[in-house]
């Protein structure tokens, strides 16, 4: 392993990132925020949803939020990156195994996610107003839980990426991203769900948003109704793992002739 | 030392469509057709290289010639780590090129058919970056890049985003790029397509410059006069197979005659190639049902006037006439029947 070559492009991904600040901060946080702001104001200051729905909010826009610019920042660059132009190669060329490349990819994407997660709190505690009481127990707890969040999100991408063409980059967001974050349990808790359908209660369990925002509602906000949080770390341990070795085969398929 | 390059009996068979043509490459929205259709449908497949051996000696300029679809870029793929080869092996120095990837990559600078460049950064970032990927230290890298973008002049648009840069300019970069590290051994696939003649002559002064340090060039072409006056060593391929391999002089003097007449008519030749062949000079004459005919001689243009009355004595109408000087374009003709370009 060549830690010089896979710490030049950690760079090269930042110094990209850093070009682009403005518009990603705009493209991952100005939908969530407005939303936050329609849900945790308008919603709970006109009466007509409960003011304790902030809490639950709260932590699923966080999800929201980091799994959006988890995806977004692998699998964005890597779409247009792996069209006909083959832009990815010169990296492929460097000295370095190309498996390090899709794990530099993962590194770089989960930065951008934390990040992302680590914006929200505030900006989204100023736009909902008072009301919000996050009590954070067990720091490590939730250090953990949003650095698997991170790890599922930006492999995630990275799966995405490598499966799908330029072209079809509008259906992922209409087919993928928009049921994941509509059947999240971002904008409520799982155990309500409950009470429409217990079908759809364990259907969306197969949504990884899930964990994340039920897991960031167990340690941010642990007074609301919540799964457990080691069940959480579990599921969130199966898919991360899954989404890697998927990523990472299907990155060796494409970048291979 | 210079480093030289050896492939053994190397195969390569395609078995799916390359990236860029399949549907969504392998993951699709749209619903795939299915059904009885499909399955009698033929398997995809490729050959695309099929037992190509060679060896490129440390610091010699190595030409791979041969038309669009020969396997030149697939060799080149296998050479530069992007392709894997379904049968045989390839060695850059002693390291084998599929199994010691990391060590071989370091020994190589590759400019690729088209250009690949990393349209988020300017041409001196791209140059930057390159020498970080290789641990270059930071003044070794900003030297360097000054002095390639100097070489090709493009300092002046350095710190624009390639994106928006023209064909040739982007040619260039990419060029200078694969120099950054100073590689021992540098891949040129295809290097002159689409530069105008200015800029080509820059880049075979460049390459000969390079070249002069000791270093191994391996390039592709479809042009003659690129190879001729390039290359000390070439091997012709066709349809995956090396059909000749030499120096370009050694080739040139392996085609009967050395001349090439290509000779059309109003009908097949019949027994009037059994007189040509008679003719001085004329060392052998290719006709079948044709209405045409192909000359090796040891002269050109004394030939046309004897050929002229051959064709009026069998009444035949002599309707066009091309003399080729001894080159590797009839070589090439010689070995496959077709020019290449066709």
């Amino acid at each position: 392993m060549n830690w010089k070559t896979f710490y030049a492009m950690l760079q090269r991904d930042g110094h990209v990132a850093r070009r682009n600040l403005l518009p990603m901060l705009m493209q991952n946080l100005l939908q969530p925020l407005l939303l936050t702001f329609v849900f945790g104001r308008v919603l709970t200051a006109s009466g007509m949803m409960r003011l304790d729905y902030k809490n639950i909010l709260l932590p699923g826009i966080m999800a929201i939020s980091m799994v959006l610019s988890g995806i977004q920042a692998v699998a964005m660059p890597l779409i247009a990156e792996l069209q006909f132009t083959k832009e990815i190669e010169d990296r492929l060329l460097a000295p370095m195994e190309n498996h390090w490349l899709a794990v530099e990819k993962i590194v770089a994407g989960m930065i951008q996610a934390l990040v992302s997660g680590l914006v929200v709190i505030p900006a989204a505690w100023l736009l909902i107003g008072s009301g919000v009481q996050l009590n954070i127990d067990n720091i490590g707890l939730f250090a953990l839980i949003c650095f698997l969040v991170a790890l599922f999100s930006s492999s995630g991408g990275l799966t995405l990426g490598c499966s799908i063409g330029q072209t079809q980059v509008g259906l992922m967001f209409s087919l993928v991203v928009a049921p994941m974050m509509m059947f999240g349990c971002a904008y409520y808790s799982w155990h309500s769900l409950g009470a429409v359908s217990k079908v759809l209660q364990y259907a969306v369990l197969v949504n990884p948003l899930v964990y994340a925002s039920e897991g960031l509602r167990g340690t941010l906000v642990p007074q609301v109704t919540h799964m457990p949080p080691m069940a959480v770390v579990g599921a969130l341990i199966v898919l991360d793992a899954l989404l890697l070795v998927a990523g990472l085969k299907k990155f060796r398929q494409k970048t291979i002739g | 030392m210079a480093i030289g390059i050896r492939i053994e009996n190397l195969r390569k068979v395609y078995t799916s469509p390359p990236p860029s043509a399949a549907r969504g490459g392998g993951f699709s929205f749209t619903p795939q057709r299915s059904g009885p259709k499909d399955k009698s449908k033929k398997k995809f497949e490729v050959v695309a290289l099929d037992g190509v051996s060679f060896e490129i000696r440390g610091g010699e300029i190595f030409g791979l010639l041969g038309p669009n679809g020969a396997g030149k870029s697939t060799t080149i793929g296998i050479l530069t780590t992007r392709t894997q080869p379904t049968d045989g092996r390839a060695f850059i120095g002693e390291y084998n090129v599929w199994q010691q990837q990391v060590e071989a990559k370091r020994l190589i600078g590759v400019v690729p058919q088209r250009p690949n460049l990393d349209f988020a950064l300017t041409a001196r970032e791209i140059l930057l970056f390159h020498g970080a990927y290789f641990g270059m230290s930071g003044k070794e890298r900003a030297r360097r890049s000054d002095e390639l973008l100097e070489r090709f002049k493009l300092t002046e648009r350095a710190d624009d985003n390639v994106r928006s840069y023209s064909g040739g300019m982007m040619q260039r970069i990419s060029i200078a790029r694969a120099m950054m590290h100073d590689p021992e051994v540098l891949f040129l696939d295809e290097p002159s397509a689409g530069l105008d003649p200015q800029t080509r002559l820059l880049l075979w002064e460049i390459i000969r410059e390079y070249n002069r340090l000791d270093k191994t060039i391996v390039l592709t072409t479809h042009y003659m006069d690129e190879a001729d006056a390039l290359c000390e060593n070439l091997a012709i391929i066709d349809h995956g197979k090396i059909i000749a391999q030499g120096a370009p002089k050694t080739l040139k003097s392996s085609i009967p005659g050395g001349y090439l007449l290509r000779l059309k008519f109003d009908r097949a030749p019949g027994e009037l190639a059994d007189d040509l062949r008679q003719l001085p000079g004329v060392t052998e004459v290719r006709a079948d049902s044709k209405p045409e005919a192909d000359i090796y001689a040891d002269r050109g243009g004394p030939l046309i006037g004897p050929i002229a009355s051959a064709v009026q004595a069998h009444g035949l109408e002599l309707r066009d006439v091309h003399i080729s000087e001894p080159s590797l374009e009839t070589l090439f003709l010689h070995h496959t029947g077709r020019s290449l370009r066709d």
